[in-house]
Formats: C-alpha cells, sequence, structure tokens
C-alpha cells in the first residue's frame, strides 16, 4: 500500500513535532503489535462471548475515529478494525468521502442531507453545531489502508484478493494481527500462500531472531520483485549470523527466479516486436519477395492502414459511442480497403511502367512515399494523432509476480499469426495464390494459359499493400500514429525480407522473429541503440557469407 | 596482354572536345573571377551585385554536385546505386568538424579548452578519435582518408560476395542508418543530436568574414572543376570502359576474362572520398553538420540529382543537383507545404518519363530538330 505508508510520512503542514511521532509510533513494533494484539484478543473475546458482531462499533469509538488529534484517531481506526463489523465498514467508507458530522459526543453519517446514526444506521436529527469532518492526508491514508485490510476479511473470494494484492508491498508491522486473522479464516489454498509470504515478510523484520530466521526460510519461495528489497534491506541490517545465512541463501533463490521473469518477459516483448515486423514483412514478402518490387513505400502504406483506423476511431466516436470498444474490429477491413486501393492505384500509374527496373522503381517509390507523407501532413496535420486502445485490450495477464503479458501485445501477436495463415493460405491454396506463383515464376507461360498477367500484378500489389494497411492497424495499438510512421519500419522490414529470402513466406516469418527476439536481448545486454547498430552489422556479415537469405530458392538463372 | 587484340578498339576519345574546353575554361573564369568581383567589389546597391546569400547557397550547390558527381561514377557508370553517399558526405563533413570545433580554442561558451558539448557531458581529456584533430595537414588527410578506408572494407566485403543490384542498395541503406545512430549518441563523442556548430575561425582565420566565404566558394568551384576533370579521365579510359561493361552485363565481364572485384572496389572507393571532399567543403560553408545528413532520404536525394541531370554524363549530374537545390530553395521559402509534393513528382516522373535526364531531353530535342532541318533542306 504505497499510498498509505507514504502519508504517513508526508504530514500536513502545521502538525509540526506530530509528523515525526507518526512514524515513530509505527516504527517501534513492540509497543504497538503488543497493544494491538491484546486489544484484538480481547475484542476477540468479548466477540465471541457476545456471539453478535454487528454491534462492534460503539458510539465512543465512531467519535474517537472521526475527530481528535490525528495520532488518536489512528489509534481508534487500527481498534476498531481489528473486530471489523459491516457498521465498521461502512462508517470507516464514509469517513473517507467526507460525508461525517461531529457533534460534542458522536459522529453522525451524513446521505442526502439526512443524518444516521453510524452504529444503529437509524436516522437521527442533526444538530446545528455539527462540525464537518477534517482528515488531513495522513488520516486519508489511513482510511484507504483500513478499507483494503477489512475487505481481507471480506466472505467473497475476489474482494479478498484485491485487497491481498493491495497489500502485496506491505511491510509494516502493525498490519500482522490482522494478516494473522485473515490467515486464519482464509480456506483458498492459493491466498492462504499468498498471505504466508506476505506475514512472513513482515516478521522478516521481527526482533525476534527465530521468527526472522522462519520468514526468511519462508521467503526463500517467493517469486515477488518487492521480496528482493525486503530481503537486501534486512540483510543490511541484520546481525545474527545464521539468520543473515538463511536470508543470503533467499536472496540467491529468489533473485534466480525473477531472473526467469525477467528472460521470459524479455521473450516476450522480443515475440511482441517480432510479430510487428512479422506484420511488415508480410505485405513486403509478397511486393518484393514475390513480385520482386522494391516499394519504398510501403511504410507509407502503413501508415494509411494507421489512419484509417484514426479515423474509424472519429466515426464511431460521433455515430456509434455506445459500440466504441468495437471500432478496432470495424477498422481492419477499412485499414485494408484504404491501402489495397492506394496500391492498385500505384501500380496502375507507376509500378507497373518499371517492372524490371528495380532501381528506377526504388526512386519512384520514394517519391511516392514522400508525396504521401506530405498528403497526410495537409490533411490530418503534422502532428501525431491519438488513438485509444479499445477497453478490452487494455490490461494484461499475470502470469508470473513480475511476467505480465499486457493485452494488447498478446492479441498482435495473434493478429501477426492469423494474417500469416490467412496470406499462406492465400498464396498454396486459392487460384488467385496460384496465378501470382505462376507469374511470378514465368510471365510468358502463365500468359499464354491465358492468365491476364497485368491484372494478376495489380490485385498481388493490392494484396500486398493491404496487408501493409493491417500492419498499420496493429501498430497503431501499440505505437505513435503520425507522418513518420512509415520511415521508422521500413529499414527493419526491408532487412527482415533480405534475411529471409526472396520469394520464401517461410523466410519471412523466421527472418522477423528472430530479429526481434534477438534485437530485445541485445537491448537488455547493450541499449537499445547499440542492439539495434548490433543487428544491423549482424545482418551485413550475415547477407556476406549467404547472399539470397537464410532459404535460398535453388535455381540456375543467370543475367 | 601479352597478344595483340584481333579486334581493333576505336581510338579513346580527347579528354574534352573543343568546345568542351572552352567550356571549361569559362567555368573555371566565372567561379574564380566573376563571381569573387561581382560578390565582393560591385557596390550592393547594384544590378550585378552577387548577394552573400547566393554565394552560399551556390557554394552548397556546389557542393552537392560534387556528390552527384561521385554517385554518377558509381551508379551512372558502373551500375551500383548506392545509398550510402550521405554517410561519406557526413564523415568527411565530421572530420572538418572536428577541426572546427578544436579551432573554436577557449572561446566556447564554457572557456574551456575542450568542445562545448565535452564540457557538458563532464569529460575531461578527448577521445582518442580526436587525437588529429588539431593539425589541419592531418585533418586534410583524414577527409579523404576515413570515408576511403570505410568505404574499401565495406566494398571489400559485399563485392566479393557479389551482392548487387537492390541487394547492394539496401545493404548501404542500412550501413548509413547504423551509423546514424552511433552518431546519435552521446558517448562516442560527436557532439550527439547537435552535431557541431558554432565554428569561430579556420586556420586560425574567422570564418564569417565576406573574403573567406569567397575563398571558400572559389575552392568548392574549382574542387568540382577537378573532380569534373578527373571522372571524365576516368571514365573514358579502359578502366571506365570495364566499369561500364560491368554495369551492362556484369557476367559477360568475368567470361570475358576480367574480375570485377577491383574495378567496383576502385570506383566506389574513390567516389566515397569525393563525397567526404564535398563534405568537408560543405561543413565550414554552413556552419554545422549533425547526424541528420546521414538519414536515408539524404542518400536518396544524392541519387535524384544525378537521375535528373542525366546518368552517365557527367555534366548532367551537375546539372541536376543546381536544378533540384535551386528549385528546394525557391520552394521551401514559397511555399514550403509543396516542396515534398514537388520532389515526390520528380522522382516519379524522371524515372517514368526522362531516363536519361535533363540532358538526355537536350540531346534528344536537339537530334530531332537536325532531323526536321535535314527532311527540309532538300
Amino acid at each position: 500500500m504505497p499510498a498509505a505508508r507514504q502519508s504517513r510520512f508526508r504530514g500536513i503542514p502545521g502538525l509540526g513535532s506530530r509528523m515525526f511521532r507518526g512514524p515513530l509510533l509505527f516504527q517501534t513494533p513492540p509497543a504497538c503489535a503488543m497493544l494491538s494484539s491484546i486489544f484484538s484478543r480481547l475484542i476477540a473475546c468479548l466477540l465471541l462471548c457476545a456471539a453478535v458482531q454487528a454491534h462492534a462499533l460503539t458510539v465512543e469509538a465512531a467519535r474517537a475515529m472521526a475527530s481528535g488529534d490525528t495520532d488518536e484517531r489512528i489509534a481508534a481506526l487500527q481498534q476498531a478494525i481489528a473486530t471489523p463489523d459491516d457498521a465498521t465498514l461502512a462508517f470507516i467508507r464514509a469517513m473517507g468521502e467526507d460525508a461525517v458530522k461531529i457533534t460534542a459526543d458522536k459522529a453522525i453519517v451524513m446521505k442526502d442531507d439526512k443524518g444516521y446514526d453510524p452504529v444503529s444506521g437509524a436516522e437521527v436529527p442533526v444538530p446545528d453545531d455539527a462540525e464537518d469532518i477534517v482528515n488531513n492526508n495522513r488520516m486519508r491514508g489511513e482510511f484507504d489502508a483500513a478499507l483494503a485490510s477489512l475487505q481481507l476479511l471480506s466472505p467473497d473470494v475476489a474482494q479478498r484478493r484485491t485487497a491481498i494484492d493491495a497489500l502485496r508491498e506491505e511491510t509494516d508491522e502493525a498490519r500482522l494481527p490482522l494478516i494473522e486473522k485473515a490467515l486464519a479464516a482464509e480456506k483458498d489454498v492459493a491466498l492462504q500462500a499468498r498471505l504466508e509470504a506476505i506475514r512472513a515478510r513482515i516478521l522478516l523484520a521481527s526482533s525476534d531472531a527465530s521468527q526472522r530466521l522462519k520468514a526468511a526460510q519462508y521467503l526463500a519461495t517467493s517469486g515477488n520483485p518487492g521480496t528482493r528489497t525486503v530481503l537486501l534491506e534486512q540483510l543490511r541490517n541484520e546481525q545474527d549470523p545464521q539468520v543473515k545465512a538463511a536470508i543470503q541463501a533467499a536472496l540467491t533463490a529468489v533473485e534466480g527466479r525473477l531472473q526467469w521473469g525477467e528472460k521470459l518477459a524479455a521473450l516476450f516483448t522480443g515475440i511482441s516486436l517480432g510479430s510487428i515486423l512479422l506484420l511488415v514483412a508480410l505485405g513486403l514478402a509478397i511486393t518484393y519477395g514475390l513480385m520482386g518490387v522494391i516499394n519504398m513505400a510501403h511504410g507509407e502504406l502503413m501508415m494509411i492502414g494507421a489512419y484509417a483506423t484514426y479515423v474509424m476511431q472519429g466515426v464511431f466516436q460521433r455515430y456509434f459511442p455506445g459500440a466504441f470498444d468495437w471500432y478496432l474490429v470495424a477498422a481492419v477491413p477499412v485499414a485494408f480497403m484504404a491501402s489495397a486501393l492506394m496500391g492498385a492505384v500505384l501500380e496502375r500509374s507507376v509500378i507497373r511502367f518499371l517492372y524490371g527496373r528495380p532501381l528506377e522503381t526504388l526512386l519512384a517509390t520514394w517519391g511516392i512515399s514522400l508525396m504521401l507523407q506530405q498528403l497526410v501532413r495537409t490533411v490530418f496535420g503534422a502532428q501525431n494523432v491519438g488513438v485509444e486502445n479499445p477497453a478490452w485490450m487494455s490490461g494484461g495477464v499475470q502470469l508470473m509476480e513480475n511476467l505480465q503479458l499486457p493485452w494488447n501485445r498478446v492479441i498482435i501477436v495473434a493478429f501477426a499469426l492469423a494474417v500469416l495463415a490467412g496470406v499462406a493460405f492465400l498464396i498454396s491454396k486459392t487460384r488467385l495464390g496460384l496465378f501470382v506463383r505462376g507469374v511470378t515464376q514465368n510471365r510468358p507461360i502463365a500468359s499464354c494459359m491465358g492468365v491476364n498477367t497485368a491484372r494478376v500484378d495489380t490485385y498481388a500489389f493490392a494484396l500486398g499493400s493491404g496487408i501493409a494497411g493491417l500492419a498499420g492497424c496493429a501498430l497503431s495499438q501499440v505505437g505513435n500514429v503520425g507522418p513518420d510512421l512509415g520511415q521508422s519500419y521500413i529499414v527493419d522490414s526491408f532487412m527482415v525480407v533480405v534475411l529471409g529470402g526472396v520469394g520464401q513466406l517461410a523466410g519471412t516469418v523466421y527472418a522477423a522473429l528472430g530479429l526481434g527476439v534477438l534485437n530485445k536481448f541485445l537491448e537488455g545486454w547493450t541499449g537499445a541503440v547499440l542492439a539495434k547498430i548490433a543487428v544491423l552489422v549482424f545482418i551485413i556479415i550475415f547477407i556476406q557469407k549467404r547472399p539470397q537469405g537464410i532459404f535460398a530458392v535453388k535455381g540456375r538463372t543467370a543475367d | 596482354m601479352t597478344t595483340p587484340s584481333p579486334i581493333q578498339l576505336p581510338a579513346p576519345a580527347p579528354l574534352l572536345t573543343r568546345s568542351g574546353w572552352s567550356a571549361f575554361i569559362v567555368a573555371l573564369i566565372v567561379v574564380c573571377a566573376v563571381a569573387p568581383v561581382l560578390n565582393l567589389w560591385v557596390p550592393a546597391g547594384s544590378a550585378f551585385h552577387l548577394s552573400d546569400y547566393a554565394v552560399a547557397l551556390l557554394g552548397k550547390i556546389m557542393c552537392y554536385a560534387i556528390c552527384a558527381l561521385a554517385m554518377d561514377l558509381i551508379w551512372g557508370y558502373t551500375g551500383i546505386l548506392s545509398l550510402g553517399h550521405g554517410l561519406f558526405f557526413a564523415l568527411g563533413g565530421y572530420v572538418m568538424g572536428m577541426y572546427l570545433m578544436r579551432q573554436i580554442g577557449r572561446d566556447g561558451n564554457y572557456k574551456s579548452d575542450l568542445p562545448d558539448f565535452m564540457v557538458f557531458l563532464d569529460w575531461k581529456e578527448l577521445p582518442w578519435h580526436w587525437a588529429l584533430s588539431d593539425s589541419f595537414v592531418a585533418t586534410l588527410i583524414l577527409i579523404v582518408a576515413v570515408p576511403g578506408v570505410i568505404a574499401f572494407v565495406f566494398g571489400y566485403f559485399a563485392f566479393r560476395s557479389r551482392i548487387k543490384g537492390v541487394y547492394f542498395s539496401i545493404i548501404t541503406q542500412a550501413m548509413t542508418y547504423a551509423a546514424m545512430l552511433l552518431f546519435f549518441r552521446n558517448e562516442t563523442g560527436f557532439g550527439g543530436n547537435n552535431g557541431f556548430t558554432d565554428f569561430k575561425r579556420i586556420l586560425g582565420m574567422p570564418l564569417a568574414t565576406q573574403n573567406m566565404r569567397m575563398t571558400l566558394f572559389v575552392l568548392t568551384g574549382v574542387t568540382l572543376l577537378v573532380f569534373f576533370l578527373l571522372a571524365r579521365w576516368l571514365v573514358r579510359s579502359k578502366f571506365g570502359r570495364v566499369l561500364q561493361a560491368v554495369r551492362d552485363a556484369e557476367t559477360r565481364v568475368m567470361f570475358s576474362g576480367y574480375s570485377p572485384l577491383p574495378y567496383k572496389l576502385t570506383i566506389w572507393t574513390i567516389s566515397a572520398m569525393m563525397c567526404g571532399v564535398a563534405g568537408a567543403l560543405y561543413v565550414p560553408q554552413v556552419g554545422i553538420i549533425n547526424p541528420g545528413e546521414m538519414s536515408a532520404a539524404n542518400s536518396i536525394e544524392i541519387a535524384v540529382w544525378a537521375a535528373v541531370g542525366g546518368r552517365a554524363t557527367l555534366i548532367g549530374p551537375i546539372v541536376g543537383a543546381f536544378i533540384v537545390n535551386g528549385a528546394k530553395s525557391w520552394l521551401t521559402v514559397t511555399a514550403p507545404e509543396f516542396w515534398l509534393y514537388f520532389l515526390g513528382a520528380l522522382f516519379i516522373a524522371v524515372t517514368l518519363f526522362l531516363p536519361d535526364g535533363v540532358v538526355g531531353l537536350v540531346k534528344k530535342l536537339k537530334k530531332n530538330n537536325n532531323k526536321k532541318t535535314e527532311g527540309a533542306a532538300p
């Protein structure tokens, strides 16, 4: 609970020496812990005797929590939450929302301008001299912490899980009794284990050496990055040699586990980058790999796809705000069509005159890319535009304590694989694919067989461009959308095609994923820029050895 | 050649024709005498006065023309499209920039012996690669040596494994891109993002005077003309003929018993050195060098200058550099948003409709005219 802990030290101006008393109170564990544990036991006994939980909150306790010296209020709050009930919970929540008034002898919960008694819940008249509750930041932090603690005992598993999530960084010994209590009541095995880990973390700072030893041994099984910090801190302060050795052992174990998480995280970001490269390069694999057209405007076709996504977002915001979350689904075909159309126009108007002259194609398509960039600047402005993730793409899946896979990345990996499968199917199984392969392998013969080669060229180029549009649509979800979007990927994507070998889909896939993973691993090692340079140097050297790429097409062609 | 060739080779063309020589002399006089007189001695109000702005612009464009000439040697005559000439240009510029940075001495903002950006990075001494930057002679050597060596090593490996065509273009682009990333870093000692600027003097003389600007202008013009002669001499020699044979049918050249590697490597290295010289002349005139000069767009633009003027003619690239850059400096002032449309359209139009560039167009028109007059005469 970082917020609560921070606020404890922040204090408010004018509190003066109390600012220092606050932390002290919590940093002298024996007195505090003993006090609260005695209290909790006492009250627990009382409760057992009375067997009526609903009346644990008393009028005096409520009054004490609501007004007076901050330290005393906190003490009262701690007492109250040691024996929680629904009335306590509601009252603390009300105080957190400033919906409480204080009179000379009691506190009144305000709701819709009416007063209610916090203990009985009955409506009571509000006296004119009732004052509003005053909460400083420290007090608010305490309320939040108290509410989280109370959730630990909630009958609802999901609520308990969120409460435990909130407490995972906790090291405050004052929480110990509550956690012990939650642990005793907890039935869910997984949550039990997590509570035990939290308890061990707190006990690691205990004054009892045997407790510390036990805690250290327990923590050795943890994989939480926060545990490492706690262990390191205690290692520095530890006097007892036996405990010290145990902490050291635990630290080694935890670090080993953390390393796994980090490695897997690097692998995942590598795969994620690779899947983006794959999307970018798949279009090129068709236009360059199959057709032999160097399309320097490929990046700009991606940019068109990204801007098409942006336009769809605007359309949904304007006309279908209710279905806003699904704008991306509608944007996928639109992005494909927009880029494919542009590609077809380019092929008909410029590129078809340049077949067999790759260097000229390079220059002409570069010119096209300049014009498209300027066009986008004229229409949408030179600034980046904002494309939002739909709600179902935000957040992520937590695989390990320090390994979270964001949904947008996971979805893009899946999307790339789906596009790959689609393209592979289209090229190898359909009539259009057959024609494309036929025309690229032997144009005159294909023409003799009655294939309209010019039309096949247009379709194939439009297909490659449309895939670029899909890549742009995916990129809009993870990166900036601006007129320069295409420029930053064009070098990488050509590298992928060159490395993978011309005329190969499989080569493109391996090269894209390989480059992505290699890049990310080097990044962790040398930093982003040097990693990129290393990868480029690697490709240059690799091309020396295998000028035709990983998978060379065997043949006897010579010019 | 031990046995005499059974085929009678045509006699080599003269270095320049008579009219070529006269045009050359005129150009030399314009650069060395007319321009300085018009700039320095004709009063500013006169219609014949050449403004300082025009001198700076023409000086800059002549540097670009050297690049275009170098590009023509490798692309127009050898058929290798390099997208790495921006790197060689920038390398020459950086070598010169390092010297100029050292010439600032203690006059920088921080009054330190070290260049300002090093003080800013809290460096205590010059990195190793700045060791020769104090000497002007060493700088002159390095201006050609650094691009030359890098081009030689890169070219050796690339040509040895017979990388050609578009592959070579893309690999050179990757090389340039990698170098740009490297120069953007602060710790590589090239001033990072900002590069080098705020130069004060060269050879102890202040840089920002009219006389110095004119001197650099004349120097650039003379270099361009000398390089033109050199290129002319190269392409009409036997060496140049092999280059053109490599361009037209490399496999046949190999079957005829030539190894293309030394030919390609030599012209590639010479071309890179010329670009380095252009960069070194460019930096003191423009007053800044930064890694942006290495961006892919710049290298491709060099190719377009050559293409617009006309490949495989030596005068073409020079004309192209003047046309494109003249249009650029005019358009970016009058209608900046149209400049990229214009440049883009130029790329497309030249490749589609003017494969031989402006010079080719002029030749064609002349021929047509001659035919018409011939047809009309009898």
